[in-house]
């Protein structure tokens, strides 16, 4: 069986993300173990929350040097993503990401929207990869958040709500999610489980 | 383009959905896991469960059930009641509820929002609010789950909506006590006046009978999510249906 480590960044859908993969018959670890981490098959950031509080939690356990040295399949999901990136707005200041992926995650301008982006939009394919396999381009999924990346090199799709922005990024065994695959019904399944059937 | 919501609401007593008309009588529809699994499949955007009895009688949410919905559902849902303090707040969430709903104890604690939207972030707080018109005003009432227990706050609802949102909220849901279980209509003027204001994202809720109602509020009132029980729980409405016919007015919708 597949192990799969769902890094506990202390933050609140790590339930919700262990469910999905249960669904998919998988039984995750939940851990800060980093020689667990080191050894599993695929490993999952997950993140709703404040950025430093999980940035702080990922460098007091070393987590965040063993993030950088994976070479299997990772994904960051939502705030989860975001600290994949150099750096991350907040509240007007600026702190310090992972670095796995280049540039900065800003303050998303919704123009005339109601902020947070929450609810159900659209996935607007930008390259392909196996991670998008049996999933229609335009397909909903569920966002809740007030962050986002700008698009570039690593952008797989694209959301609009304001202004575009990237909703699935890939940066050679590094993928990042703004959704929530977890709670973005068959669409968000469908994505979960290409992760786990990438070939490596 | 962000789609509109549909949520069902199950207002849920001693573990069982229930639901009353105007806040009251409340009749027994049926089990948590069951009717949240049914709407998921028939196309629900996000469901809500207010805990109803739990403000009234000073008891938490049993994070049990929680758990089993988060388990069996694949898309969002809140949980409201009862929930006055980070730690109740931290249980839910850790249970698998993705967004949490805060009403009367915000109102006896303003200083709540701030504290649960420091700790969580504002994307997953929502404020509750129950509105009640009198005359040509719009108050806000707490404690509505029991109608004894039911209190005027002598808050004006537009203020409170902008204090709430000011101190953190990520979302409203507002509840219009008039139109509640009527079935007659969402509160349209009601809803346009406190769009204006409202700068996070705003959900009707109380009047929902027909599906003309649900293609008026979208196409009138520019809300992001219309909230309805009874409708759904009696399946006067498929959920599925409903959409279909709101994407047939073009309103965008995930279908």
């Amino acid at each position: 069986m597949m192990n799969v480590a769902i890094v506990d960044t202390g933050v609140a859908n790590i339930s919700s993300v262990k469910f999905a993969l249960e669904r998919l018959s998988i039984n995750p670890l939940i851990t800060n173990n980093t020689d667990l981490i080191k050894k599993s098959d695929r490993v999952i950031l997950p993140g709703v929350g404040s950025a430093p509080h999980a940035m702080r939690r990922l460098k007091s356990e070393g987590i965040d040097t063993v993030l950088k040295m994976l070479k299997q399949p990772v994904m960051g999901i939502c705030l989860g993503m975001q600290i994949l990136y150099e750096y991350l707005e907040e509240g007007g200041s600026s702190i310090e990401g992972l670095g796995l992926l280049k540039g900065k995650v800003k303050l998303l301008n919704t123009k005339q929207n109601p902020s947070p982006h929450m609810g159900w939009n659209k996935l607007n394919f930008s390259k392909k990869d196996c991670l998008l396999n049996g999933v229609k381009n335009g397909s909903y999924v569920y966002f809740v958040h007030s962050y986002a990346a700008d698009l570039s090199n690593f952008t797989l799709a694209k959301t609009n709500y304001g202004n575009d922005f990237s909703s699935i990024v890939k940066k050679n065994n590094i993928y990042g999610c703004q959704f929530h695959p977890e709670r973005s019904s068959s669409v968000g399944a469908n994505i979960l489980k290409n992760f786990l059937e990438l070939k490596t | 383009m962000l789609a509109k919501r549909i949520i069902p609401c199950l207002d849920v007593r001693n573990g069982r959905v229930v639901k009353g008309v105007q806040f009251k009588n409340h009749e027994d529809v049926g089990d948590i896991v069951e009717l949240a699994s049914r709407y998921a499949e028939e196309g629900a955007d996000e469901l809500v469960f207010y805990d109803i009895g739990a403000s009234v009688g000073n008891k938490s949410i049993s994070p049990q059930w929680i758990s089993r919905v988060s388990r069996c559902i694949d898309i969002p849902f809140c949980v409201a009641g009862g929930i006055d303090s980070i730690e109740s707040a931290c249980e839910r969430l850790e249970a698998g509820a993705d967004k949490i709903s805060i009403n009367s104890p915000a109102l006896l604690r303003p200083n709540l929002i701030n504290e649960l939207s420091a700790a969580f972030g504002n994307q997953c707080i929502v404020v509750g609010i129950d509105t009640f018109q009198e005359g040509n005003k719009y108050r806000v009432k707490s404690f509505t789950g029991d109608p004894k227990k039911t209190k005027e706050t002598g808050r004006i609802t537009k203020e409170w909506v902008q204090e709430v949102i000011s101190r953190g909220a990520g979302e409203v849901v507002l509840n219009c006590m008039n139109k509640d279980g009527v079935k007659n209509g969402y509160d349209i003027d009601q809803l346009n006046d406190i769009r204006q204001i409202c700068s996070v994202p705003l959900i009707a809720s109380g009047g929902a009978g027909t599906i003309q109602h649900f293609i008026d509020v979208f196409n009138i009132t520019n809300v992001d999510g219309a909230l309805a029980a009874s409708v759904f729980h009696k399946s006067l409405i498929n959920i599925n249906y409903l959409k279909s016919e709101l994407k047939e007015s073009k309103i965008e919708v995930r279908l």
